[in-house]
């Protein structure tokens, strides 16, 4: 594999056929038959750490696009100042986080070489997201890094506009992989048992690893919550997920 | 963790951002991960102007004991002004 690829800013349709800007990366590998996959960036946005992590996906042979979900709170802002305005608004409605992934897999689904089927992964806020556009599009495979609020409901006196959405896990539509820390508060590991119960009294595929000595956001290269073992180990089990359900 | 948990208050007063004074006009206040300081969690305090687009803010990430202390700082400092100043 050579890790050869492009990445550039595209505008692309989301939620109610609105314009929003991505960050794309593709490989340079003239593959006829690539997975592809949309990366939900944190809550903290559409920063250069999770630029770094679609660009990843290219190195690895998959077509990546991550919308940036708070263009239209913030257009051409930095992305702290961005996120700081999404979050005195109350963080990203959940219907226009499903438009704005709906429009980013058909994006990707248009591009030359792909093989039509496409992934999500999200990180943090993200997390919950990924789970939230499984259940709610046709996708192929999710990834949840520790999100919250998918079981509890947030903290009391809380702004932002989020609730639980385990109800909807019958809908869900692909294998779900799952990765969280045992130390982490938001979700906590009783969540995320919780949420494998009602996944498996309902059937559906998904496979959760809670890794001790991890907290929240333990995949952050540029955090000191940054924990090698479990990110190096959560990569591969990604690579082994996508590998499955995304490949050929 | 993402605390989630937000605090946010109307303000009176200026601020200095990256483009020079500005009035303001909130406040959000959130212990939370910070995008700059290399702790896990930092309490944040965004002093925003949003009439004035995103970029009209004012940013401080500090760690749980510094926020403490400037609470208790801006309260003796508060404290110890003429009363018939800051009522």
């Amino acid at each position: 594999m050579s890790e050869a690829l492009t990445a550039k800013t595209v505008t692309i349709a989301g939620y109610g056929g609105d314009e929003i800007e991505a960050y794309l990366a593709v490989p340079d590998d003239g593959s006829s038959a690539r997975g592809s996959v949309v990366v939900i960036h944190h809550m903290p946005g559409y920063d250069s750490s999770t630029k770094e992590i679609t660009r990843k996906f290219a190195a690895r042979g998959y077509a990546a696009l991550m919308p940036n979900l708070y263009y239209r709170d913030a257009p051409g802002a930095s992305p702290d100042d961005a996120a700081a305005a999404a979050r005195a608004k109350g963080g990203v409605p959940d219907d226009r986080l499903v438009g704005d992934v709906a429009g980013a897999a058909d994006y990707l689904r248009s591009l030359p070489g792909a093989n039509g089927k496409v992934g999500v992964i999200g990180y943090c806020s993200g997390g919950r997201q990924s789970f939230l556009a499984a259940c709610s599009l046709q996708l192929d495979a999710a990834v949840d890094c520790y999100g919250a609020c998918i079981v509890n409901a947030p903290p009391e006196g809380m702004p932002l506009k989020v609730t639980p959405i385990v109800g909807l896990s019958k809908d869900l539509s692909c294998p779900l992989l799952g990765l969280f820390g045992a130390d982490d508060k938001y979700p906590t590991p009783a969540e995320t048992e919780e949420l494998s119960r009602v996944l498996d009294e309902l059937g559906k595929p998904h496979d959760f690893h809670t890794y001790e000595g991890a907290g929240h956001a333990f995949f952050s290269v540029d955090r000191p919550a940054y924990r090698p073992e479990a990110a190096i180990d959560g990569w591969q089990r990604i690579w082994d997920f996508y590998g499955q359900y995304l490949a050929g | 963790m993402c605390t989630y948990q937000t605090e946010q208050i109307s303000v009176e007063g200026s601020g200095k951002g990256a483009t020079g004074w500005f009035a303001l006009s909130e406040a959000t206040v959130y212990f939370d991960h910070p995008v700059h300081a290399m702790a896990e969690h930092t309490l944040n305090i965004d002093f925003r102007n949003p009439g004035r687009g995103p970029a009209a803010r004012v940013a401080v990430e500090l760690t749980a004991e510094s926020a403490r202390e400037l609470a208790k700082a801006i309260e003796a400092a508060l404290a110890a002004a003429p009363t018939a100043l800051t009522a």
